[in-house]
């Protein structure tokens, strides 16, 4: 594209004029850092990119983008970018949203969403805490815990957002974490490639109501104990140890020896994508990040999208003439 | 066989109502016989009545369906007050409407069905036929079912479809009886059985065996003739209010060059506008099944936000879901059309049942000063004319608009003068597209003097990049803004603008000009308080109608207007919510009457209502 090869787009150019204002310290910064330098990459003029949000911390992130931004309303940010891309296929839509927004509130558009494969980059900021509400638990808070609204402990058992995610079948689904820049990155150029709905969840600290959440796999003393790095076309492993399917079994295991697997992101049964996601819990200790899956099919947009373009080019006559045939369609009578 | 010579008898008016099972094919019957009256020329009102459930069990009170057909030779306003005709397929539907007719009344029966198991079924000891409860009305009975299946006996159709044509039968007895061209239902027939070409010969069978049936027997000694009303020049179709909803809305997109989005979530009654309007793609309009209502709205209000006329169709527990999204959309001034096809509540109520409860829900239901438009078509018709209305507020003010119909006018039907569509209202809109302020800035909230609008500045405009959002916004810049003067100054603006649409003054119909009393209706009571006060001013008494089509904002000269009159009496399908908008906005002494049976209003009923009102003040 000509207008591509023009674009000298650089982080600043997508800074809005806007102040900043996440606690000092909040994992919100760097994701935001890291998008606004991700974004020229795209070679996509800013009036074409329009990120919506909804409500919590994390859903002020389109004030803080120099494009078109909408934030809206608790958990409704899937939906109306739905409509949003749907009828404008020539906009690159984004959807920012958090642990609550997209899990509690927002569950049912979240997996509609995913399950049209709309052309939706969606980011969960995932900091298992209710920030803006002052520290409540949320819906992938670890069970047991205790916060404000539960000071004997939460008695629900958290979504893992992967498994939500793949449950709905989502064609791109991939995790990173807030700290690791070049990580988080190198996820966002992959999301941003692909057509239909990318679901990105981004390990995210709340430094004030849930610090520390995710020190076991951003510790370099702990990290690489944790942390299963996936690489597409390699072995998958942590630490010294293997990822393998034992015969037999439904789910991956993680041990000593054996034949780590290869991973394939492109494989198209969610099974095995699924199973890499319940390699963790809510306790790290073997905790994937990167693209998880990535699968082509037809997009919402793209199909609906189709389905009135052939519609019209099957029409004849002016839309006025349509629409006089359209009134006198069917039994009229005249009187003179 | 020579037919003895059947006396013709003219009719200026007929009510007929068709009832059976919800299988008997009933709202069909009515609907052909409604297409074939309308072919004459004579003016026609419909009123479907069916059950929330699909398919009750057989011959049972709750699983009664009818379709009532009032036509005439001259201008009529309602459906028609009580049958004149009544068919019932069952016995089950003779007793859910033999209340309704007045003496003297036609009833049709099937008497195949009148079993002693069907007669049991709904509580007839011994059958009504037999036992003299029915001497005040002229009773025909026949043999629907087994004549039907007697005259199919060597089409080789199974026994099963052979029964299920039972109502071309009657719909062939009856078009035979008024006198009705009946060529349009055998091309419909072709059409619905375009696959099967042993039904469409079985049920033209049917159809031609009931209208022989009338024209041989001797049970039925006249046929009936009404004459074409006189009714302005043009082309007509008759339409539904869900019709006319749906292609005024395509008609929307043509005059505005707006691509149409339709979120919706299938509620009754308003489904049958997303069936309509997903055939019209080749119009741009794009219709999305959500998967709540919550969604539908949200994907009409995102697509409104890229610049297409966004629309969601719902009925009241629908609009209940949205209002946090109609806040947002009032917040974010943005174009959007929400339509509530009332029906009775509250909660689930009665999905098929009509009432104008929503209103409040409609003036106030939403948290915060979120003020909106509000309009209400009067007529099937009249949604038409509506849909485009509410377009043109949306779009030319920037703000949602409720449009609020309601189940007997979206189901109702009636002919329709069909425009011209150049004369339709030009509904272009022009988008932003360069900043707006000396220095190369674009503020998304500084307004347009006249129409106290914002500027549309959809995404994918280069150098008018800019972020709205829920929270408050300051004046003029959008930016977020918690500013005590700032709010106060953004609420009283949302108000104000809301306040200044200009709507059409509302018209006083008081031929005498000596009415002291006004009777005030709005949206679909408008054919039923119209017929009432004709019959009035037909008896020698003066009185003044004034109907809303605006409720937000109301038009200028309606304070005015009430003050004029000693009375001013509202009939409304709930428990007084205009009258009280006028009480409080007023301080007119307005006084409601209301019926909130999930029935539209008869004619009788208003006529003695306003007739006391009339007399005694």
């Amino acid at each position: 594209m000509a207008e591509t090869v023009a674009l000298k787009l650089t982080a600043k150019d997508f800074k809005s004029d806007q102040e900043v204002r996440w606690c000092p310290g909040c994992g919100d910064y760097s994701i935001l850092a890291a998008m606004q330098r991700f974004m020229p990459e795209l070679g996509i003029p800013r009036e074409k990119i329009v990120f919506v949000s909804g409500i919590g911390c994390s859903s002020r992130f389109p004030y803080y983008m120099n494009t078109y931004g909408m934030h809206s309303i608790h958990g409704r940010a899937p939906a109306i970018a739905t409509g949003l891309s749907a009828s404008r296929p020539d906009l690159n839509v984004w959807v920012v949203t958090g642990d609550g927004d997209a899990l509690s509130i927002g569950g049912n558009h979240l997996i509609h969403a995913l399950r049209r494969n709309v052309n939706l980059k969606i980011l969960l900021f995932n900091n298992r805490i209710y920030g803006l509400t002052k520290g409540q638990y949320s819906p992938t808070s670890e069970i047991g815990k205790i916060t404000k609204s539960t000071p004997t402990g939460s008695a629900d058992t958290p979504f893992n957002p992967l498994s939500l995610a793949l449950g709905a079948e989502a064609t791109f689904v991939a995790r990173t974490i807030d700290s690791d820049a070049k990580h988080l990155q190198s996820v966002l150029r992959a999301a941003a490639e692909h057509e239909g709905s990318a679901f990105v969840e981004i390990y995210q600290n709340c430094n004030i109501f849930n610090d520390g959440a995710f020190d076991l796999i951003k510790d370099s003393t702990t990290r690489d104990a944790h942390l299963i790095r996936l690489e597409q076309g390699e072995p998958i492993t942590v630490g010294n140890l293997n990822v393998v399917h034992p015969e037999g079994s439904f789910g991956l295991k993680v041990q000593e020896g054996g034949t780590p697997l290869i991973h394939d992101a492109t494989v198209d049964d969610p099974a095995y994508a699924f199973a890499l996601s319940r390699l963790s819990g809510s306790d790290l200790s073997t905790t994937p990040i990167g693209v998880f899956r990535s699968v082509k099919r037809p997009s919402y947009d793209e199909i609906v999208r189709k389905q009135v373009l052939d519609a019209k080019a099957q029409a004849t006559g002016t839309p006025e003439e349509m629409l006089d045939g359209l009134l006198n369609a069917g039994d009229t009578w005249t009187i003179l | 066989m020579a037919a003895p010579a059947k006396r013709v008898e003219r009719l200026d008016r007929v009510v007929i109502r068709f009832a059976g099972d919800s299988g008997d094919g009933m709202q069909l019957t009515g609907d052909r016989f409604t297409s074939e009256t309308a072919q004459l020329g004579n003016d026609i009102s419909t009123l479907p009545n069916f059950p929330a459930e699909i398919r009750a069990p057989a011959g049972t009170l709750p699983g009664v369906s009818s379709f009532q057909v009032h036509f005439a030779d001259y201008d009529i306003l309602t459906p028609g007050d009580a049958p004149n005709v009544l068919v019932a397929m069952n016995p089950a539907a003779l007793k859910a409407n033999v209340a309704d007719l007045p003496a003297g009344a036609d009833i049709i029966v099937n008497t195949d069905e009148f079993t002693r198991r069907n007669l049991a079924k709904v509580g007839y000891a011994v059958s009504p036929l037999e036992d003299g409860s029915l001497d005040e009305f002229a009773i025909h009975p026949v043999a629907l079912t087994s004549l039907t299946l007697g005259a199919l006996a060597e089409s080789g159709v199974s026994k099963k479809d052979g029964e299920r044509a039972k109502n071309m039968f009657a719909l062939g007895l009856l078009s035979w009886m008024y006198s009705r061209p009946f060529e349009s239902t055998l091309r419909f027939l072709e059409r619905k059985f375009a696959k099967r070409p042993d039904l469409v010969a079985a049920n033209k069978t049917a159809f031609q065996a009931g209208w022989n049936y009338g024209e041989t027997t001797e049970a039925f000694s006249v046929r009936y003739e009404i004459k074409p009303a006189k009714m302005p020049p043009g082309t007509y179709r008759n339409i539904t209010g869900n019709q006319a909803l749906a292609l005024g809305l395509v008609a929307s997109a043509v005059r505005s060059g707006l691509p149409v989005f339709l979120g919706a979530y299938p509620i009754t009654p308003a489904s049958d506008i997303l069936h309509e309007l997903s055939k019209h793609k080749r119009f741009g309009v794009t219709t999305m099944q959500a998967e709540d209502e919550i969604a539908a709205i949200g994907a009409a209000l995102g697509a409104a936000y890229g610049g297409a006329l966004g629309v969601t169709t719902t009925s009241g527990p629908g609009v209940a879901l949205k209002g946090e999204t109609i806040s947002l959309a009032i917040a974010l001034e943005l174009p959007l059309v929400i339509v509530d096809v009332q029906r009775a509540g509250p909660s689930t109520g009665m999905p098929t049942k009509t009432e104008q409860a929503d209103l409040n829900m409609a003036l106030f239901g939403r948290h915060g000063e979120a003020p909106l438009a509000v309009i209400a078509p009067k007529s099937p018709s009249d949604c038409f004319h509506a849909a485009l209305e509410a377009a043109r507020i949306a779009l030319t003010y920037r703000t949602p608009v409720i449009l609020l119909s309601d189940n007997y006018v979206a189901n109702g039907s009636e002919p329709w003068l069909l425009p011209s569509v150049s004369e339709l209202p030009d509904l272009r809109v022009d988008f932003a597209t360069a900043p707006n302020t000396d220095d190369g800035k674009f503020l998304p909230y500084l307004r347009d003097p006249e129409t106290m609008a914002r500027p549309w500045a959809v995404p994918g405009t280069p150098g008018l990049e800019h972020r709205i959002g829920g929270l408050e916004k300051a004046d003029k810049t959008g930016d977020i803004s918690y500013d005590p003067a700032n709010h106060e100054f953004m609420v009283r603006t949302r108000q104000a603008r809301i306040d200044a649409i200009p709507v059409p003054d509302v018209d006083v119909e008081d031929p005498s000009e000596a009415a002291r009393v006004l009777v005030l209706g709005w949206g679909s009571t408008y054919g039923p308080i119209g017929a009432a006060c004709r019959a009035l001013r037909q008896r020698g008494l003066t009185i003044a109608q004034a109907h809303l089509r605006h409720l937000s904002p109301l038009p200028a000269n309606l304070g005015e207007v009430l003050r004029a009159y000693d009375k001013v009496v509202v009939p409304e399908m709930n428990l007084g919510q205009l009258a009280a908008v006028i009480r409080s906005r007023y301080l007119v002494d307005a006084v409601p009457f209301n019926q909130i049976s999930g029935l539209p209003f008869t004619a009788a009923t208003l006529e003695s209502m306003l007739e006391d009102v009339v007399k005694n003040g």
